[in-house]
């Protein structure tokens, strides 16, 4: 049997998280009414002319920096020429020959599974609107205002084997943009999409077959899902005598499947040419200098440097520092916390984030702080509390706010350490159950057990375990 | 160089100019007759030259990044040929 | 009589009290209205614009701004206003309210000019005889059977008719001297850059420029004044001080190298309008310029790399023509590929097409490095020519046409030839150069000769004040054709 490779390669649009469009100054707000953010340049008046937004070149270079790409110092808009109603001008202003960002490379795996993914290039280009075709009769309705929004469009050599390796390449994608601040990556809302070029071919070749484009990806689950249903479907066509044809697919995530666009069937003949009404961009090297000054700890670097400085285990770590606000609440948690990063570690891995996926909450929309979380930790180190009271006052903070001191006095939760209370109540337990008391003198260890949770129970948990235990131990020893 | 009617009628469909069949046989001829005007300029040795796209040697002009524009939606649809709750509406798009 | 008078002469009048903004405008609008055959105006409202006199007389009385000149100007319809219909001589705009105002319209209103109307041109400035716009033909004063020039033909028509003082053109390829020539005007081409291109309806973004249509070089330099700086709103807007254009203006010609290209002295061109301008470098001369011989070895291929340059950009430029937010759409069509091109096709004249398909070609796969690349080279090298010819001379200077207005209908089955007209004027919009015509004098049939003077980039002073020295000694500039004195 044959075995198939095969052979993908991604284009990722980023949208800039800038305040205002890539070439006029309409907010790039997401969700307003229908063409209330599109200006005079959004609709492409007659007579209107593009002015280039700072940030959107400097998030740019900023990406290319992380990626350790090459700035381009001089780099030229072009304009792609195409008809469609979202594209109010008649051509979408891209960057073509030279695009401010060429090279960089994104690492995947790890070890022995390794893989540098190639990217070739990073270019700035502006977004189109979006066409709406429900409750409107025999038409379409087109809405501007995602019209001139910022985009970087990273694109990538054919370097992915896999789905897996091409999910994984856009993860990393995905983290470098949250943690440079560029992008929100908002799937659900638009502002990080991916098309995805594919061919197989037999392993061990090296030459490379025919590719479709498949576009209309947009959540990591479907990506990965769309991938391996072209690559089957491509196997499937060449194995059964037919060849594959260079065209652009959809994806439709209610079917499971792939198709041919209808729309754009005939062949293109984008007639780039320079945009005229820009001169050439340039980038002075103090400029790159002063972005390369201002670049954040990078995911994989912050992830080293906490398996170091935290003793985390290389998972926990990765977990961790994936999404940079994650990061930075474990950090400064941990700060909180008086430096007790294992429990940190355990809380912000399990409850927080159990908590933030059952809301569907960003980390930067947590309710509970990082401050609150590092006291609770503080407060369980102390033995104020025991960790089951914990979790306890973490779904009250959770659900009704308030400080962890205040909780733990108003709902009496303080951990009774205190032996002449605590030795009252085992005197009295021990009474209550003088059969199991005397199974334990008589070397019944595992009845113990049964005793302290007796005690546990009678304080309603506020007993310190270990303390009473200690009690325990000492009143039955033989 | 001249242009046939198949390069007008495919050009002209690139520039979504509806032509009626006499008329790319006219434009066919005047679009031949002007790339012959045009094609003096290989007379012109261009080796080595940087092609110009700007009569001026400057370098874009960057905006600070803030919002300046307010809704004029009203105002830009009371021009448009057709809307509907504050989309232009064209014949059904299809992907 | 206000029409007798130059727009400066009519600035001087209002200053010191001579004459008021309404009686003036009340005089032009009385002209246009008399004077409709000439097709010279597509929007004029006469209540508006004397509202506005009105207004600007009231200023001067109460606010002693005297600053504010309170004079009407004509505008070529390719210029946005909210208050006219901005129809850039098209079908596809001829219902087309601008929501905002042009920055040069924003201007002009800063320093007290108002619009009297919107005037003629060919549709989207793709012309040489004004003969392509929507409206119908504009009809040249000095001989009605003639073409005015284009494309700011209507500009020309009315300030030659002195239906207006002056009015505002543009120029891609010789829209503002060529028409200017033909209609015994002063007509000035600022550098590329030096007026903002923010609400001009773009034709060849990286040739066109705004510039006035008037009697004299002094009128020419008050509304270059007014409309020249720095725009935020515009990439390619220069943002360099603006010079004092009126105060150098008797800087004299003492001294002043005039290149005299020999390809502008072709044998081939009109011998009237040879010796006419030979005639008027002798008088440039006698006012102590130093004529010099130079070359402009490639001039000759501007044409070429012009009509590739120009409609490429104006294919991608007239894209956003396309029915759906504003403008023409077609009443009936099946589905958005019939609306698109019913739309383009109903909305768009001959001409047009022909270079929105040429222009497209160039660009097209297969096509781009033979036309669009190589046009680009050469025009790198016609570029080059000037900066070599202006290291042995201040200026240059030559016929702006070959010849004078040509008959109505003459060339219009023939591109090519009508092309050919913009010879000596395309070559500086390639390499985004200041240029100047002005009357030199007239052929025995009684029609306008113009001559050309080109200056270094931004030397607009230079080039006014050479002009404004020969107009002084020389009245070509002051006459007016017979029908309309």
């Amino acid at each position: 049997m044959t075995r198939w490779e095969s052979v993908i390669g991604l284009e990722v649009h980023v949208q800039l998280q800038t305040q205002s469009k890539i070439f006029s100054g309409a907010s790039t707000h997401y969700g307003a009414e229908p063409n209330t953010q599109a200006c005079a340049v959004d609709i492409a008046l007659p007579g209107i002319l593009p002015v280039m937004n700072r940030t959107a070149v400097q998030m740019a270079a900023t990406f290319g920096l992380a990626t350790g790409a090459t700035i381009n110092h001089r780099s030229v808009f072009a304009r792609k020429n195409y008809f469609y109603p979202d594209l109010p001008k008649g051509y979408q202003i891209s960057q073509y020959e030279i695009p401010i960002v060429s090279g960089g490379q994104i690492n995947i795996g790890e070890g022995d599974t390794l893989r540098k993914i190639r990217i070739t290039r990073a270019h700035l280009e502006e977004d189109a609107g979006k066409s709406q075709h429900d409750g409107l009769g025999k038409m379409s309705g087109i809405d501007l205002n995602r019209a001139g929004t910022p985009l970087l469009e990273v694109v990538s050599e054919p370097d992915m084997r896999s789905p897996a390796e091409a999910i994984a390449y856009l993860r990393k994608i995905h983290s470098l943009v949250r943690y440079l601040k560029i992008c929100d990556g908002n799937m659900q809302e638009g502002s990080f999409r991916c098309d995805a070029n594919i061919s197989i071919r037999v392993e061990g070749d090296s030459e490379l077959g025919i590719r479709t484009e498949l576009k209309n990806l947009n959540s990591f689950r479907f990506i990965e899902r769309a991938l391996n249903h072209e690559i089957q479907r491509q196997i499937d066509l060449i194995e059964d005598g037919g060849q594959v044809v260079q065209e652009t697919r959809l994806y439709d995530s209610d079917r499971d499947q792939t198709r041919p666009m209808r729309g754009k069937e005939e062949a293109h003949d984008y007639r780039y040419f320079p945009d005229p009404d820009l001169p050439p961009l340039v980038i002075e090297d103090a400029e790159v200098e002063y972005l390369r000054a201002s670049l954040p700890e990078l995911p994989d670097a912050r992830c080293d440097r906490f398996i170091d400085t935290y003793q985390l285990r290389k998972s926990d770590a990765q977990q961790l520092t994936a999404d940079r606000g994650i990061a930075d609440y474990f950090e400064e948690t941990v700060r909180e916390a008086g430096g007790n990063s294992k429990i940190a570690t355990n809380w912000v891995t399990g409850d927080l984030m159990a908590a933030l996926n059952r809301d569907s909450l960003p980390i930067e929309q947590s309710r509970v702080s990082p401050i609150s979380l590092g006291k609770l930790i503080c407060r369980i180190n102390d033995q104020s509390i025991s960790g089951k009271i914990a979790k306890d006052i973490f779904s009250d903070l959770w659900d009704n706010g308030g400080d962890v001191d205040q909780i733990i006095e108003a709902r009496g939760l303080k951990q009774m350490s205190d032996s002449v209370e605590l030795e009252q109540i085992v005197e009295k337990i021990l009474s209550k159950f003088s059969e199991q008391a005397d199974q334990v003198r008589q070397g019944q260890e595992k009845v113990l057990g049964f005793l302290v949770g007796q005690v546990m129970k009678e304080t309603g948990g506020k007993a310190n375990p270990k303390a009473v235990n200690e009690i325990l131990s000492r009143k039955l020893s033989p | 160089m001249s242009i046939s009617k198949s390069d007008v009628e495919r050009v002209a469909r690139l520039a979504r100019i509806g032509i009626e069949p006499h008329e790319a046989e006219r434009y066919s001829i005047d679009l031949s007759n002007i790339l012959t005007l045009v094609e003096q300029m290989n007379k012109i040795d261009t080796e080595g030259i940087q092609p110009m796209a700007h009569p001026q040697d400057i370098t874009l002009r960057l905006r600070d990044d803030e919002v300046k524009e307010v809704n004029k939606r009203d105002k830009f649809q009371a021009i448009a040929p057709a809307v509907n709750q504050g989309l232009y509406l064209v014949p059904k798009v299809i992907d | 009589m206000p029409h007798r008078q130059s727009l400066s002469a009519l600035n001087r009048m209002l200053a010191t009290g001579g004459i008021s903004s309404t009686e003036i405008t009340t005089h032009f609008l009385d002209r246009i209205e008399k004077n409709q055959q000439l097709n010279a105006f597509v929007s004029v409202d006469r209540e508006q614009t004397l509202a506005r006199a009105q207004q600007a007389d009231h200023s001067r009385r109460n606010e002693r701004n005297l600053n504010l000149k309170g004079l009407p100007v004509a505008l070529k319809d390719i210029f946005c206003t909210q208050d006219l219909l901005t129809s850039c001589g098209s079908r596809i705009l001829s219902n087309f309210v601008s929501p905002y105002d042009a920055t040069v319209v924003e201007r002009l209103d800063k320093d007290g000019f108002f619009v009297l109307g919107k005037t003629n041109m060919d549709e989207f400035a793709m012309g040489s005889s004004n003969e392509s716009s929507y409206f119908g033909p504009v009809l040249n004063p000095w001989n009605t059977a003639r073409v005015p020039g284009g494309s700011s033909g209507g500009s020309a028509a009315a300030v030659s008719a002195r239906l207006a003082p002056a009015a505002i053109g543009t120029d891609t390829g010789g829209s503002i001297r060529q028409p200017a020539a033909f209609c015994g005007l002063t007509g000035l081409k600022p550098s590329y850059g030096r007026i903002s291109r923010y609400g001009m309806v773009a034709y060849a973004s990286s040739l066109d420029q705004a510039g006035p249509i008037t009697q004299s070089a002094e009128d020419a330099a008050l509304l270059l004044q007014t409309m020249a700086g720095f725009d935020s709103r515009d990439s390619t807007s220069l943002d360099t001080a603006v010079p004092d254009y009126l105060s150098a203006l008797n800087t004299g010609l003492e001294n002043v190298r005039l290149g005299i290209p020999k390809e502008f002295l072709d044998p081939s061109i009109d011998p009237e309008v040879l010796s006419t301008i030979e005639t008027a470098l002798q008088e440039f001369e006698k006012l102590g310029a130093k004529l010099v011989d130079i070359e402009l070895p490639n001039s000759g291929a501007g044409i070429a790399a012009y009509y590739v340059i120009a409609p490429a950009e104006a294919s991608s430029n007239l894209s956003k023509f396309d029915g759906v937010r504003y403008g023409h759409r077609a009443s009936e069509f099946s589905d958005l590929l019939d609306m698109y091109e019913k739309s383009r096709a109903e909305g768009f004249g001959d001409e047009v097409k022909r270079r929105i398909l040429i222009g497209s070609y160039a660009l097209s796969a297969g096509y781009y490095d033979a036309y669009y690349l190589k046009a680009q080279k050469v025009r790198r090298i016609i570029a080059n020519d000037f900066s070599q010819a202006f290291k042995q001379c201040d200026l240059i200077a030559g016929p702006t046409t070959p010849s004078t207005a040509f008959p109505l209908g003459k060339n219009l089955d023939d591109p090519v030839s009508m092309y050919l007209n913009d010879v000596f004027t395309v070559p500086v919009n390639l390499a985004g150069l200041p240029a100047i015509s002005l009357p030199a004098g007239f052929d025995q049939s009684g029609l306008p000769i113009g001559l050309q003077l080109i200056g270094p980039y931004l030397k607009e002073a230079n080039i006014l004040s050479a002009a404004h020295a020969y107009q002084k000694v020389t009245d070509w500039h002051q006459r007016i054709p017979g029908d309309y004195e």
